[in-house]
C-alpha cells in the first residue's frame, strides 16, 4: 500500500513536471477567445547600424498593443541573414525566428524551399489593396503571397552639392556627363568623382538597364546578360574606373564607399534610401541640405535602376503563428511606415502613407518615390538572389581592366544556364 | 637482433602467439564467433573503455562521412530533401544519379583552375611556414637573455582565435584606410592594392596564413631540436664540422620524424584552410584566391536552392585528393627508412 502511494505520487509529480515543461516554452501562444495574443515573437531585423535603433524601438512598440506578447528583437547583419536563417530553419527550426525581414529577392527562394507561411487570408495581409502593386508583386510566388512589403527602394545618384558647385558642374544625367564632371572635379578639387562599388553585383544593374538589357528574359526563359546590352554594360562600368572618373574596391566596398562620401573624398556615389541616414552622419554633410539625390545616370538607351526593398515573412515552423501574423502586420502598418520615413527617409510601401504630411514633405521620399515608380522589377524567381554571384566573380576583373567585357558577359551567361534548371536558353 | 632472426622462421606462430598467448594456434580452425566471444571475454574491459570513443567517433565522423558519400551520388538539394517545417511537410523527391556529379565537376574548367591555385597556395604556405618556423626554432634553441619572452611572443598568433587575427589583418590590408598603406605612404610609397589586385591578394592571403602557421611549426620543431643529444654536436665540432655541416648532417636528420609529421599535418590543414581565405577576401577579387573548399562552399551554399549533392561531391573529391597525397607521402618517407 505504501509503495502504491509512493508510485502514484511519483507519477503525479512526473506528469506535473512534464506539463510544466510543455506549457512554459513561451511560444505556445494559443489564441484565446476574443483574439487575445500571447507568447513570444522572435524578430530578425536586417537593418543597418544607422537604422537599427529606430527599428528596435518600433518592434518593441508591439508589446504596448499586445501586453502579453514579448517581442524578442534580434539584429542580424544583412549579409549573413539568409544563410543564417536557412541553417536554422532547415535543421528542424531550432533557433529560427518567427518573423524575418527579407530582402525582396530572398522571398521566392525561401518560399520555394517551403520555409515560409503563405499569408493570403491571414491578418498579416488584411489590407492588401493599400500596397503599391510593384511592392506586392515582389512578395508573390506561384500565385500565393508569402510576404508583407515593408519598405521599397531603388538606386539613385547621391552627390555632394558643395563639391559639384565648386567644380562648376551640374549633377550628371548620363555616364558621359558623369565622366566629364569627374574630370572637372579632379581638376578643381583634386578629389575623385564617383565611388562605384566593385564588390556587389547590385551596382551593375543600372548599367545593364541603361543599355536597354536585363539579366534574364523570364517570359521567354532566356538568359540575356550575354547579349549586346550586357557586354556594353560591363564596358561602360569599366570605362568609368579605367578613366579614373570612378574609384572602386574588390573588398570592403560598403565601408570604403561610405567613408569616402562622408569624409568628402568623393563627390558622388550610387546608393539607395537605406544609406541616407548613414551618409548624413558624415562630416561632409553637417549641413544636411548638402546631400543631393538625382536619378542614376542613363546609359545609351535610357535610364534604369533596380527595384529593391524589404519584406516581412513569417517562418512556417513558427510556434506562434497568430502573434507572428499580427506582428508582421504591425511592422508594415501605416503608422510604423510613417515613422521609418520620418526618421530614416525610407520609402513606404503603402499608398495611404504617401499622403501623410511629414512623408509628403520629405525631399528624399519625393525623389525616390518617382524613381521607384520607374524602377525595373527584378526577376521574381527562386534563383533571383543567386544571379548576383556569377556577376560578382567577373565584376572586379572587368573594373580593373583585366577581363574583357565580352568574356565577362559570356562567363556570367554560362553560369546562369548552369544555375537555372529547366528549359532555359 | 634476436627478434630479427627469429621472425622469418615462424611468422605465423609469432603473430598469433603475440595476440593469443600460446595454445591459440591449435584453435585456428574454430569458427570466428567463438574467437570473438573469447576475445570479448578476455578483454571486455578494454572493449568497454574503447566503446564510448568508437560510438562518438562513429556518430560525429562516420555517419556524416557515409551520408556525404551517399548524397554525392544523388541530386539532393535544399528543395527536395525531406523535412517538416511547422505547417509544411516536404517529402523527399531526390534520386540517385550515379557519378553524374563527379563527371560534371571534372569536366568543368573551374575545378582545374581552382585545383592549380590550391596546390600553389598549399606548397608555398607549407614551405615558407616550415622554413621560417625552423629558422626561429634554431634561433630560440640557443641560450640568450629574454629567451622565454621571445618564445611566448612568437606563440601569440596561435593564442588568438584565427578569425580575430584574420579580421585584424583585413583592417591592416584595407587599401584606403589600412595601417599598412598609411605606413607606406609615410615612406613616400604609393598605396598597394593588397586585396584588390589578384596577384597581391594571393600574396596577402599566403602571408596571413604563414603568420598564423609559424607558431605551430616553431613549437613542434623546438621540441624536436631539444631531443637531439648535445653530444652529437660536440663530437662534430671536435671533428671540425662547420656550422652549416652540423645543421645539415645533425639537425635536419635529427628533426626528420618531427618535420615529416608537421609537414603532413600542415599540408592537410592548409589545403582546407577555409577561414583565412573566406574571411580575408571571400575568394576575391573575382575568384582569384578561391581554393577548393571555399569554392565548394560558394557553389553549394551561396546559390539557391543549396546544392547538397554537388557540395558532397566536391567534399568527396577533396578527401580523395588528400588521401592520395597522404599515401604518396608515406610511401616516400618509407623509402627513406622512416617507419610511420
Amino acid at each position: 500500500m505504501r509503495r502504491g502511494i509512493a508510485a502514484t505520487a511519483l507519477v503525479a509529480a512526473m506528469a506535473l513536471a512534464a506539463t510544466a515543461c510543455g506549457g512554459d516554452d513561451g511560444g505556445s501562444g494559443d489564441k484565446k477567445s476574443g483574439g487575445h495574443l500571447s507568447g513570444t515573437v522572435t524578430y530578425w531585423d536586417t537593418s543597418n547600424d544607422a537604422e537599427k535603433g529606430t527599428y528596435k524601438e518600433l518592434a518593441l512598440g508591439f508589446e504596448k498593443k499586445h501586453p502579453d506578447v514579448k517581442v524578442n528583437y534580434v539584429n542580424v547583419p544583412f549579409g549573413d541573414a539568409l544563410a543564417k536563417f536557412k541553417n536554422a530553419a532547415g535543421s528542424g527550426g531550432s533557433g529560427a525566428p518567427d518573423v524575418l525581414r527579407t530582402e525582396v529577392a530572398w522571398t521566392q527562394d525561401l518560399a520555394n524551399i517551403g520555409y515560409l507561411a503563405p499569408l493570403d487570408g491571414t491578418p498579416a495581409l488584411a489590407d492588401q489593396s493599400d500596397y503599391l502593386p510593384k511592392a506586392l508583386a515582389g512578395a508573390k510566388f506561384k500565385g500565393k503571397t508569402y510576404a508583407v512589403p515593408q519598405v521599397i527602394d531603388t538606386l539613385g545618384l547621391f552627390y555632394n552639392k558643395k563639391m559639384l558647385k565648386d567644380a562648376g558642374v551640374q549633377p550628371p544625367k548620363d555616364w558621359t556627363e558623369l565622366k566629364a564632371a569627374a574630370k572637372k572635379i579632379k581638376e578643381k578639387t583634386g578629389k575623385t568623382g564617383l565611388y562605384l562599388r566593385g564588390d556587389d553585383a547590385y551596382w551593375y544593374l543600372p548599367f545593364i538597364y541603361g543599355e536597354g538589357g536585363d539579366l534574364l528574359d523570364t517570359g521567354a526563359k532566356k538568359v540575356t546578360i550575354d547579349d549586346e546590352p550586357g557586354i556594353k554594360a560591363f564596358a561602360a562600368a569599366r570605362d568609368l574606373v579605367t578613366s579614373k572618373a570612378a574609384e572602386t574596391d574588390a573588398t570592403d566596398g560598403w565601408d570604403n564607399m561610405q567613408n569616402a562620401i562622408k569624409n568628402g573624398d568623393v563627390a558622388m556615389t550610387i546608393n539607395g534610401p537605406w544609406a541616407i541616414e548613414d551618409t548624413l552622419a558624415g562630416k561632409a554633410f553637417k549641413d544636411k541640405s548638402n546631400l543631393g539625390v538625382v536619378p542614376v545616370p542613363a546609359g545609351s538607351k535610357g535610364r534604369g535602376a533596380p527595384q529593391g526593398g524589404q519584406n516581412l515573412t513569417v517562418y512556417a515552423g513558427s510556434k506562434n503563428l497568430d502573434a507572428s501574423y499580427a506582428f508582421a502586420q504591425y511592422m508594415s502598418s501605416a503608422e510604423v511606415q510613417a515613422k521609418t520615413t520620418e526618421k530614416l527617409s525610407l520609402l513606404p510601401t503603402r499608398t495611404s502613407v504617401y499622403s501623410n504630411k511629414t512623408v509628403a514633405a520629405n525631399p528624399n521620399v519625393k525623389f525616390f518615390k518617382a524613381a521607384v515608380d520607374k524602377a525595373v522589377e527584378r526577376p521574381w524567381i527562386p534563383e533571383g538572389n543567386s544571379l548576383f554571384q556569377a556577376i560578382l566573380v567577373q565584376f572586379p576583373g572587368v573594373l580593373a581592366g583585366k577581363t574583357s567585357p565580352e568574356k565577362a558577359a559570356n562567363a556570367v551567361g554560362d553560369a546562369y544556364r548552369k544555375l537555372l534548371k529547366g528549359d532555359w536558353k | 637482433m634476436a627478434v630479427d632472426t627469429s621472425r622469418p622462421l615462424d611468422p605465423a606462430a609469432g603473430a598469433r602467439g603475440a595476440r593469443g598467448r600460446g595454445g591459440r594456434v591449435r584453435k585456428a580452425g574454430t569458427p570466428p564467433p567463438r574467437r570473438i566471444r573469447n576475445a570479448l571475454a578476455r578483454h571486455w574491459y578494454a572493449w568497454a573503455m574503447v566503446a564510448p570513443v568508437v560510438l562518438v567517433i562513429g556518430l560525429i565522423i562516420g555517419y556524416p562521412l557515409v551520408r556525404g558519400v551517399y548524397l554525392s551520388l544523388t541530386d539532393a538539394n535544399e528543395a527536395n530533401v525531406e523535412r517538416t517545417i511547422g505547417i509544411n511537410h516536404i517529402p523527399a523527391t531526390y534520386q540517385t544519379v550515379g557519378l553524374d556529379n563527379f563527371r560534371a565537376i571534372l569536366e568543368d574548367q573551374v575545378f582545374w583552375d581552382r585545383l592549380g591555385w590550391t596546390v600553389t597556395w598549399t606548397v608555398s604556405c607549407v614551405a615558407l611556414t616550415f622554413a621560417i618556423g625552423l629558422g626561429l626554432a634554431v634561433l630560440l634553441n640557443r641560450r640568450f637573455a629574454g629567451r622565454t619572452l621571445y618564445r611566448s611572443l612568437l606563440i601569440l598568433p596561435w593564442a588568438v582565435p584565427a578569425f580575430v587575427s584574420v579580421f585584424a589583418w583585413r583592417l591592416l590590408y584595407n587599401e584606403k584606410n589600412g595601417i599598412l598603406n598609411k605606413v607606406l605612404h609615410g615612406g613616400g610609397i604609393d598605396a598597394v592594392p593588397w586585396l584588390n589586385d589578384p596577384t597581391m591578394a594571393k600574396v596577402s592571403v599566403i602571408a596571413v596564413n604563414i603568420w598564423l602557421g609559424v607558431p605551430f611549426m616553431l613549437v613542434a620543431l623546438l621540441g624536436g631540436l631539444q631531443s637531439i643529444p648535445g653530444e652529437l654536436y660536440e663530437a662534430a665540432e671536435m671533428d671540425g664540422a662547420s656550422p652549416r655541416q652540423r645543421f645539415r648532417h645533425i639537425t635536419l636528420p635529427g628533426l626528420r620524424s618531427v618535420s615529416s609529421t608537421v609537414i603532413l599535418l600542415s599540408t592537410i590543414w592548409t589545403f582546407n584552410m577555409f577561414p583565412v581565405i573566406f574571411l580575408l577576401t571571400r575568394g576575391g577579387p573575382g575568384d582569384s584566391t578561391e581554393i577548393l573548399v571555399t569554392y565548394a562552399y560558394r557553389l553549394s551554399f551561396v546559390n539557391s536552392p543549396r546544392d547538397f549533392a554537388g557540395a558532397s561531391a566536391w567534399g568527396v573529391l577533396i578527401l580523395l585528393i588528400l588521401m592520395l597525397f597522404a599515401v604518396i607521402y608515406r610511401r616516400s618517407l618509407r623509402k627513406q627508412g622512416e617507419v610511420w
